[in-house]
């Protein structure tokens, strides 16, 4: 935790996301326009947020292999700077697509219902429900042996059941959503090589900076504990 | 082989216990009348569309009545013993065949209130039959597992809608999407969404047995 060097360049990254994400030059796609750099933070919010999760699970299965509360501890965390991530994810996207998708000329967008209907969005909301539902199961039971032990177990149920619906049914249903095909913007075909110098890194330095902040979170709930305990 | 036999010794333990201790199976009978008598009252001959999403959602309340009680029911002292008798695999699979063909008989029976009462849309029976086979199949698996974490949890069977209602999200919209098709006329069903369900429910089964052993070990 006191190594120095990643949190540097968590930094750096994020800096270099904003600056060059904002200033250098991007394709001109008819529908997107310049709202396409929004791409270094929307996506990279989901992509933060799948990261954080999996790291989330690796902990759970960790605590059952070894009944280490530490391990429990930092899948708690995980999980819930995955779901703040979750969240700034939607909002990345309702700006976007306030801008894109919203036509005035189509009475299909009049309401929220058609557009709440797009199946990625039932697959994000349908994987933040899993984590909140995880932590109203935590908070439910008073032991602490038997809360790790039996929300590792949903946790890890829970990741195995989501990967379906954030992976593959967004594939088989229709969506105005890009990325049909494919992993977005993870295709050689879907983004351009320009973007992809500021993506890759943007993608980076947001994950860091999860992973920073979990970190924290770790350290004063470690701390907490130690005070309870003693 | 010995395993075998162990999981079909528990599943007669609890089919026996379902026969003898009838108010429980008849309670779940009641509900599933009474629910659909309200739903004629409210909505008579809904269009097929409704009556598709209607049916699925009733599916869903019934499997949560019917498998809730399944681990509950069990009393410590008697998981003790089974802890001495049984491996957890052994024990979690029974359950989990069990709650199926309870399902089986609920879905099957609502289908047939639902086509006397509400009317009958379904344009491809057969397969619209073994949707409601596959569906509750794939609903009971799912709520089983949870109903041994909520029993763990020493929680009653909201805590087990609340975990259960996202996980079940996926496999619901793609039933309705399948039963869509055996409503419509001119719609094909198609096979990879069906084999699509089978193996989630497959990945349950495996989840259930790798993982139970986890839950019931106090």
């Amino acid at each position: 935790m006191r190594k120095i060097w990643w949190k540097i360049a968590c930094v750096c990254l994020l800096v270099y996301t904003f600056i060059a994400g904002i200033l250098l030059d991007v394709p001109h796609v008819p529908a997107l326009q310049e709202t396409i750099r929004n791409l270094y933070f929307h996506v990279c919010m989901w992509f933060a947020m799948m990261i954080l999760f999996s790291v989330s699970l690796y902990n759970a299965i960790m605590y059952l292999r070894h009944f280490d509360l530490k391990y429990d501890v930092n899948a708690r965390q995980y999980a819930a700077v995955g779901i703040v991530f979750g969240m700034l994810g939607y909002g990345t996207g309702a700006i976007w697509m306030s801008y894109t998708w919203a036509d005035p000329n189509n009475p299909a967008f009049q309401s929220f219902s058609a557009i709440a209907r797009e199946p990625k969005l039932i697959g994000a909301a349908i994987g933040l429900l899993v984590y909140f539902a995880y932590m109203v199961l935590r908070d439910s039971i008073n032991d602490m042996d038997k809360r790790a032990r039996i929300s590792s177990v949903y946790n890890i149920f829970a990741y195995a059941m989501l990967f379906p619906s954030i992976w593959i049914i967004p594939r088989i249903l229709p969506s105005l959503h890009p990325g049909q095909e494919g992993n977005p913007a993870l295709n050689t075909s879907d983004i351009d090589g320009r973007m992809r110098l500021i993506f890759y890194p943007a993608v980076i330095g947001w994950t860091l900076l999860g992973v920073w902040i979990t970190t924290l979170k770790i350290r004063l709930k470690l701390l907490n504990d130690k005070k309870i305990l003693s | 082989m010995q395993s075998l036999r162990r999981i079909y010794t528990l599943f007669r333990k609890d089919l026996l216990l379902e026969v003898r201790q009838q108010y429980s199976f008849y309670g779940i009978l009641l509900y599933i009348g009474a629910t659909i008598f309200v739903l004629y009252m409210a909505v008579e001959e809904p269009e097929s569309k409704v009556w598709n999403g209607l049916f699925w959602v009733i599916q869903l309340f019934i499997c949560i009545n019917a498998v809730a009680k399944s681990f509950l029911q069990e009393s410590r002292g008697r998981m003790l013993y089974f802890y001495s008798v049984a491996s957890p695999g052994d024990f979690v699979l029974a359950k989990l065949l069990f709650n199926s063909l309870l399902m089986l008989v609920m879905g099957l029976l609502s289908l047939v209130l639902f086509t006397l009462f509400l009317g009958n849309p379904i344009e491809k029976t057969a397969a619209f039959i073994g949707l409601v086979v596959l569906g509750g199949w794939s609903l009971s698996l799912v709520f089983t597992f949870l109903a041994a974490i909520a029993a763990k949890a020493q929680q009653n069977a909201a805590i087990m809608a609340v975990l259960g209602f996202p996980i079940i999200i996926p496999q619901l919209l793609l039933l309705m999407r399948l039963s869509k098709a055996a409503i419509a006329p001119l719609l094909t069903i198609p096979t990879d969404t069906i084999l699509l369900l089978v193996a989630l429910d497959v990945l349950v089964i495996m989840l259930s047995v790798i993982l139970f052993p986890f839950l019931w070990k106090d």
